[in-house]
């Protein structure tokens, strides 16, 4: 076909073409970290603590290394004594504890063997003498016992951080309100559950160099980590990105196995495997912070926001991770929603002898989005609103600036509950009330926002966020190198799309290579929603370098100005004149013997946007995603069994690069959310995970995940790369309180607690009975002073550039 | 102790040398090379390492191949015939089924051998089948369409 002079349309873009790798997956061939076997190899175990709070007296290993078998045994002497942690303020962890160990599941040391099984003997061959310590195993016990202290460094005894952030007088404007309500909301920890168990190989070689086969998400950070904690030189280790059998955010942080099968490496002169089991997955945990939360809220009869005023308090477990992040999270993301003209957040983050917290898809955003979600549903039925017209009343507005200082760009969100509300028939089934005899149907709504990509690196510096090397050659083909991970979600896809779609090529034509430390440019990795937008930037950057070099070569072949050549199904040319256009491997012949050797790269670094006062870093973002969600369920008053039905969500994707793959990422998240709102929790007893099984510890089935009706709206972001915008973790957010406004539609219960069970509906439904508010969730909040505020004029409706500079942008 | 088998896998007959206590998920994974079978749990409570004996889905981290004798055993690898998909990989591919891709082997030969005994199933009946096996990424969505559109090619073949 010819293709129209002058406009552009896209042949890639849009199509819902199956990922690239899904052929390997489909049969068998992907091979994961677990699937290398190498030569020599030896396998490694970890021996980890059964005490969730103990000093190490000593630990003899003698016995074990007596072993037959057993090539090596190591503790943490065997490495150099630095502590390290993902975020450079919180260096808190050793790999192999070397004096006291803070949670069931701290490794102390290491084995490499024949085979696991030696491996395994070898570490109950391993004599540990600790000397227990009180266990801390919650926010009120640790806040209780200052004098036990499971960190010597952070903003108090057992406070990991404590924040305050003020944006305006919020008392003020509660005196202006109609309504304030002051509410108290939990969300119980929870975990990624990624279906691969972590695992790791490493080789050693005997140049001195290293190479670390990784499920991870972030092998940049796990690079530069290593050179740290193995005392190396980052240019003598390779870390190369084995594909993730789920992330989910679960495999962000440099963690024991990698290192120790490293050291163990090193020590042995062998390849070394370390596979994790699924209970230690559970203890290596780094996912869902179990947050309280106070959450007060002033509103007029019309349903505006005068002001809103947030304390969060965080169980991190252990260790700091990506937990000072997290606090800001809980507090920082809700206002890009709605209007928020005036906003206080207080969080703390606090040490327990648990699996320490981080990043679960969503990052410390699903748990006040059920708060403010929850309240908005409590204030609209006080006044007398429709929840799903008061949102669209309230929406934040594009191109303005927050209360924090947050430039909101596209808001696709008013379209997104008119999508639900038509979709779901949200209208006339919020009217009546259907069900026949104890089962009752209701419905409920909420929204959400997330952000596309951290607007700052975990540690500050001023070089690309994400990089791409585009090369091609005669073959017609192109190679794209680039460090981002693909976790599942399809980056590499991505990666291959756009080019493709740049030089008008097939996406089949692109190979894309895995992330790999010595090969490809630095991408920060598989987090904050930034892969698709960061990568895909710069993939764009790096093709249309390409494209112009091609064009420029194929210009003076057919004597005409380059700008009016087109790159379209495999040839370049004029479109009045497609008949003579070139192949695209003529084009690329003709450009590689003008130019050289065809290799052109792409940098993404954010518009430095960040607001100007101490904590200003965390929450910015090139663009948000917003999420509109109506479930339909039942409820059972005689058993409380709580029954999905559909449930509908729009998304505003900004654009959606691959609309299967989009679909795909929001019936994940969606899926993800019915997981924590209705079982999935992360509990311990005595120290000690009360379910560390996938029997145990309850995820939703086919049978638990009812249909789910996605709709996408476009709203082509001046910062996404051909507009787009994120997808894999926004969804999330809204399932959880629209279920439980759904469950208050549907039997008049509050539940103000996740995730939320069958008991808790019938102790509603028994409070209701005896005339009492029928209202389940936490009674109180801890005594606990936060810091005086950092307290800045509120940014709320100040107009944001529509396209703000950012660097590496000619 | 260790003992010989003799085991029939994707058609292809193997003399194995192993462990007795070794389960068939170690040995197909171990000692015959065939890593297209994953493991998440080892305990028989995910449904990832599922693979076919005799046509009927196995756990195979709770099997013992010494039980296997003589048996038909599939895995994942033995679904292509002479490089052609499957409908349900083929479906599977098109329709983004597989993100991380770890359980797909696993949910594959299950939906295999639902099609086998209900050529076209309800999607209770899908969702049914595929109970036992866990998929954190996909919500389950694209798998139930996908089992069902290669349900469909599968009765347009006929």
């Amino acid at each position: 076909m010819t293709p129209a002079a002058g406009k552009h349309e896209f042949t890639v873009v849009g199509q819902p073409l199956p990922k690239i790798d899904a052929w390997a997956k489909v049969v068998g061939e992907t091979r994961y970290a677990d699937d290398f076997f190498l030569p020599r190899m030896a396998y490694g175990r970890l021996l980890r603590s059964p005490h969730a709070h103990a000093l190490i007296r000593s630990i003899d290993v003698s016995r074990a290394r007596a072993l037959p078998g057993v090539y090596a045994v190591i503790t943490g002497a065997d490495l150099p004594r630095v502590k390290f942690g993902i975020l450079p303020v919180s260096q808190d962890e050793e790999a192999l504890c070397t004096e006291k160990v803070r949670l069931v599941g701290d490794a102390v040391a290491a084995v490499a063997a024949v085979d696991e099984e030696t491996a395994e003997r070898a570490c109950r061959a391993i004599e540990v003498d600790y000397a227990p310590l009180p266990a801390l195993m919650s926010i009120e016990e640790a806040l209780a016992h200052p004098e036990v202290r499971i960190h010597e460094y952070g903003d108090g005894p057992n406070v990991h951080k404590n924040v305050a952030l003020q944006f305006g007088d919020v008392e003020a404007a509660f005196a202006k309100a109609d309504l304030v309500r002051e509410d108290v909301f939990f969300y119980e920890g929870n975990t990624h559950l990624p279906m691969e168990q972590h695992a790791a190989v490493a080789h050693a070689t005997p140049d001195g160099k290293l190479t670390l086969w990784s499920s991870t998400q972030t092998p940049h950070y796990v690079h530069r980590l290593l050179a740290k904690i193995l005392d190396m030189p980052a240019a003598h280790i390779r870390v190369i990105a084995a594909p993730v059998g789920g992330g989910f955010g679960g495999k962000l942080d440099p963690f024991a196995h990698e290192i120790a099968a490293c050291r163990l490496s090193q020590l042995t002169g062998r390849p070394v495997k370390i596979a994790c089991t699924r209970e230690e997955v559970f203890y290596i945990h780094r996912g869902r912070h179990p947050v309280l939360m106070w959450m007060k809220t002033g509103f007029t009869k019309a349903g505006d926001i005068t002001g809103c005023h947030l304390k969060t308090w965080l169980d991190g477990g252990a260790y700091g991770s990506y937990g000072v992040a997290s606090v800001f999270y809980t507090g920082v993301i809700n206002p890009v929603t709605y209007k928020i003209p005036v906003y206080k957040f207080e969080g703390a983050r606090v040490f327990t002898n648990k699996p320490p917290c981080g990043p679960k898809r969503g990052h410390g955003t699903p748990q006040p989005r059920f708060a403010l979600e929850c309240q908005i549903d409590k204030a609209a039925e006080q006044l007398g609103l429709d929840p799903a017209e008061m949102r669209k009343r309230i929406l934040a507005e594009p191109y303005t600036k927050t209360a924090n200082h947050l430039t909101v760009t596209t808001i696709g969100l008013g379209e997104c509950i008119d999508r639900v509300v038509e979709a779901s028939g949200w209208r006339e089934k919020r009217a009546r009330r259907a069900g026949g005899g104890s089962r009752r149907r209701g419905v409920g709504l909420a929204c959400s926002a997330y952000m596309t990509g951290a607007g700052t690196a975990v540690y500050w510096n001023n070089m690309p966020h994400s990089g791409v090397v585009l090369r091609a050659d005669r073959s017609g083909g192109v190679s794209v190198l680039c460090g981002a991970t693909d976790i599942g979600q399809g980056s590499d896809s991505i990666l291959a799309y756009l080019p493709a779609e740049v030089l008008g090529i097939d996406p089949k034509d692109v190979h894309v290579h895995p992330a790999d430390t010595s090969l490809t440019p630095v991408d920060l990795g598989s987090y904050s929603s930034r892969v698709t937008l960061m990568c895909g930037v710069a993939a764009i950057q790096a093709a249309e370098r390409l494209r112009s070099v091609i064009a420029r070569a194929v210009a003076t072949k057919l004597e005409v100005g380059p700008e009016a050549l087109v790159f379209r199904d495999r040839k370049v040319g004029v479109p009045a004149d497609w008949e003579n256009a070139l192949t695209f491997v003529q084009a690329v012949e003709l450009a590689e013997a003008a130019h050289g050797v065809l290799a052109f790269a792409g940098s993404y670094a954010p518009p430095k946007r960040a607001g100007k006062y101490k904590g200003g870093g965390v929450g910015p973002s090139p663009c948000y995603s917003y999420s509109a969600c109506v479930v339909e369920l039942s409820v059972d008053e005689e058993t409380g069994e709580i029954e999905l039905h559909d449930v509908w969500i729009a998304h505003d994707i900004g654009r959606a690069l691959n609309p299967l793959l989009v679909e795909g990422q929001v019936e994940g998240s969606v899926y993800m959310g019915i997981g924590e709102a209705l079982m999935e929790g992360q509990v311990f007893r005595e120290g000690v995970h009360k379910q560390p099984s996938m029997l145990d510890y309850k995820s939703p089935t086919t049978l638990e995940t009812p249909d789910i009706h996605t709709f996408l709206v476009e709203t082509d972001d001046p910062e996404g790369p051909f507009g787009a915008k994120e997808a894999g973790q926004g969804p999330l957010l809204p399932v959880p309180p629209a279920i439980a406004n759904a469950i208050y539609h549907a039997v008049g219960v509050r539940c103000d607690e996740v995730p939320i069970t069958p008991e808790m509906i019938l102790k509603g439904l028994e409070l209701r009975s005896r005339g009492k508010p029928p209202r389940v969730g936490p009674e109180k909040i801890p005594l606990f002073t936060f810091k005086e505020p950092v307290a800045v004029e509120s940014a709320f409706g100040q107009p944001a550039d529509a396209v703000a500079v950012r660097p590496f942008t000619p | 102790m260790r003992t010989r088998l003799s085991l029939t896998v994707n058609g292809e007959t193997h003399d194995v040398l192993v462990a007795v206590h070794k389960t068939l998920l170690e040995v197909l994974r171990e000692d015959l090379g065939l890593t297209g079978t994953k493991h998440g749990c080892e305990l028989g409570e995910c449904g990832t390492c599922t693979v076919l004996v005799d046509g009927e889905p196995v756990l195979s981290c709770l099997a013992l191949p010494a039980d296997l004798a003589g048996r038909e055993i599939e895995t994942v690898e033995g679904m292509a015939e002479g490089g052609r998909l499957h409908p349900l990989q083929q479906a599977f591919a098109e329709l983004g089924a597989a993100q991380c891709g770890y359980c797909t082997p696993g949910i594959l030969l299950t939906a295999k051998a639902l099609l086998a005994d209900r050529p076209h199933p309800t999607r209770r009946e899908i969702r049914e089948a595929l109970a036992g096996n866990l998929c954190r990424c996909t919500g389950y969505t694209k798998i139930l369409e996908a089992v069902e559109l290669a349900s469909l090619r599968t009765g347009v073949a006929r």
